[in-house]
């Protein structure tokens, strides 16, 4: 934190005056309001109200079956959802015992590894528009579009995925998606270089990013963060790395950390996090080779549902679909804390279940809503713009905010 | 990394609190043990400090509602130690009529949220809180809507009824 004089309310010379920041101003990107007390530009104080999109999703959760809980965490961060819904899928998975193909593995890691550059790409460009270079925005925007159209092979939708279901996928991956795929992979590099060109060494951009807003390792620490911010500050927390899922332990990845945890550091370690992901998805693609092209979900009839013309023409198919649909399966009568690394750090789930078919109790450790809550103690004595670009640097998302 | 083992910590808890922390069980290979309320803050300080285990890391707080047990309210702690890469969790189950528990902000700067959450959703007071306040739902809801009472949607619907899944 930075050592700016600041003035307490007993200071006989200062007037403060009080600020309204959000609930929707231009600069937020999104709904967050923080009421400052100003003393000029520099904040004296600030309260942050949360939850003016709050949805219930934990409450929601409780009354529908397992893979009608997908589409929620869709709305968690809405920038990375596939990773939300992977996440969501290998909870179940893990709370069920089910043991996905390797191929299922890598082609999940395909999926999340570019959500994680989509995330990426839009915090990082978005906080050089609010620096003031807007070029860079324009140019890498078309590149989410690229990752959004491979989305569109795989799972017919955009932004709110819905990918994938427990045990696997709903369909394979097409020759289009994969065409898709190694066009992205063979351009995007290009672009990603041009765009770290513009900013990496820009001075403008470090006289506005380096040692604004900088948080060590410990204040980090005690106040939970997690994910690249979290890694800004030097501790190299990862739950790829560390607490390794859907085959991450087969894969070569570096995790890149900061050295000073500012805003400069937080924009480094994130362009490092999108080569990382690139080599992830390229020694995917290289895995997938060696495994049959027809598989793309587990051997699990309890839970996954058949395909449509089978339910028609074959009578077991049937059956597993109408016990799917009615929740006639029994399902075990324990608790699972399963956490990936989201966008923003460590996603998790925590699902208590009594047997039946809908959770008993399920908790989303949003990594949003507790990274945010550093943000109002740590913009006391910054300067109101310095604010607005912390703000862009922790890529809070209103979705997982509120849940 | 991975010089503490579930078995040491158990060990090692079971040494210092024999009769006041239990252990639950391990499921998916997450150690659950339980605690009473005056026990949990020293508990938490302990797993923090001592060198051994070093408990840094505060996951997660939340809690869940068990409308006919005795004590129908739970709190839950997830920590992590991110030096032996070792998690735990942690229950603290709370009378209706008394659902105090003291506060963790004092050892993580982190808690202030998840507890705000948490007695939001669900009435939990954490005394000594600095600021304990609704956070997601709006100030003057009289409710705790995670309890298994509240219901979802309009309670006159038939088409929703609980026994429709699976309860």
């Amino acid at each position: 934190m930075q050592n700016h004089p600041v003035y307490t309310d007993n200071d006989p010379q200062t007037e403060l005056s009080t600020l309204n920041l959000g609930p929707t101003h231009p600069a937020t990107h999104g709904v967050f309001q923080n009421v400052l007390q100003l003393d000029g530009e520099r904040i004296v104080s600030g309260v942050s109200t949360i939850g003016y999109i709050h949805r219930a999703f934990e409450k929601i959760a409780e009354h529908r079956p397992f893979y009608q809980i997908t589409p929620l965490t869709d709305r968690l961060n809405y920038c990375s959802s596939p990773i939300n819904n992977m996440g969501w899928h290998m909870t179940v998975e893990k709370l069920l015992g089910i043991q996905t193909p390797k191929r299922v593995d890598y082609l999940r890691i395909i999926i999340m590894e570019l959500a994680r550059i989509a995330d990426h790409l839009i915090c990082n460009s978005v906080l050089a528009v609010d620096t003031g270079a807007a070029t860079g925005f324009f140019y890498v925007m078309e590149y989410r579009e690229a990752i959004y159209e491979i989305y569109e092979e795989v799972c017919g939708s955009r932004l709110t995925t819905n990918i994938g279901r427990i045990g696997g996928f709903e369909r394979n991956f097409n020759a289009i998606a994969f065409r898709k795929l190694r066009k992205f992979l063979k351009e995007y590099p290009v672009v990603l270089k041009e765009f770290e060109n513009l900013t990496k060494r820009n001075r403008i951009f470090i006289d506005r990013t380096k040692d604004v807003a900088a948080v060590t390792a410990e204040d980090a620490i005690s106040y939970s963060w997690s994910g690249p911010i979290l890694r800004a500050t030097g501790v190299d927390y990862d739950v790829r790395a560390m607490n390794p899922y859907c085959s991450y332990e087969e894969f070569d990845f570096e995790v890149p950390v900061g050295e000073n945890g500012d805003v400069y550091s937080r924009y480094l370690v994130r362009q490092e996090e999108m080569w990382q992901s690139l080599r992830l998805i390229e020694q995917a693609l290289v895995k997938l080779e060696n495994e049959p092209s027809d598989i793309f979900h587990a051997d699990v009839p309890d839970f996954y549902l058949p395909p449509k013309e089978d339910v028609y023409n074959n009578m077991e198919a049937l059956i597993y679909h109408f016990k799917i649909v009615m929740g006639e399966i029994p399902t075990p009568n324990t608790e699972v804390y399963h956490s990936v690394e989201g966008g923003n750090g460590e996603l998790g789930f925590y699902l208590v279940n009594d047997g039946g078919r809908s959770p008993y109790r399920l908790h989303f450790r949003r990594p949003s809503f507790i990274n945010y809550q550093m943000y109002a103690p740590m913009s006391r004595g910054m300067l109101l713009s310095d604010a607005i670009i912390n703000m862009s640097s922790l890529n809070v998302i209103a979705g997982e905010l509120d849940a | 990394m991975g010089k503490l083992t579930n078995e040491d910590l158990v060990k090692k808890i079971s040494e210092k609190y024999s009769d006041q922390v239990t252990l639950l069980g391990e499921p998916f290979g997450l150690l659950t043990f339980e605690t009473g309320r005056d026990q949990i803050i020293d508990l938490l300080t302990w797993l923090k400090n001592d060198a051994a285990l070093q408990f840094i890391y505060l996951t997660d707080i939340t809690a869940i509602h068990y409308p006919e047990l005795p004590k129908p309210i739970g709190v839950i702690y997830h920590l992590h130690s991110l030096v032996n890469n070792v998690r735990g969790r942690i229950k603290v189950f709370l009378e209706d009529a008394d659902v105090h528990i003291p506060t963790a902000t004092n050892i993580w700067n982190g808690a202030n949220w998840m507890e705000r959450e948490t007695y939001d959703l669900f009435g939990v007071i954490f005394d000594g809180h600095p600021d304990l306040r609704r956070i997601l739902n709006v100030d003057d809801m009289t409710a705790f809507p995670m309890r298994k009472e509240f219901p979802l949607e309009d309670p006159n619907r038939v088409d929703k009824k609980d026994y429709f899944f699976g309860r």
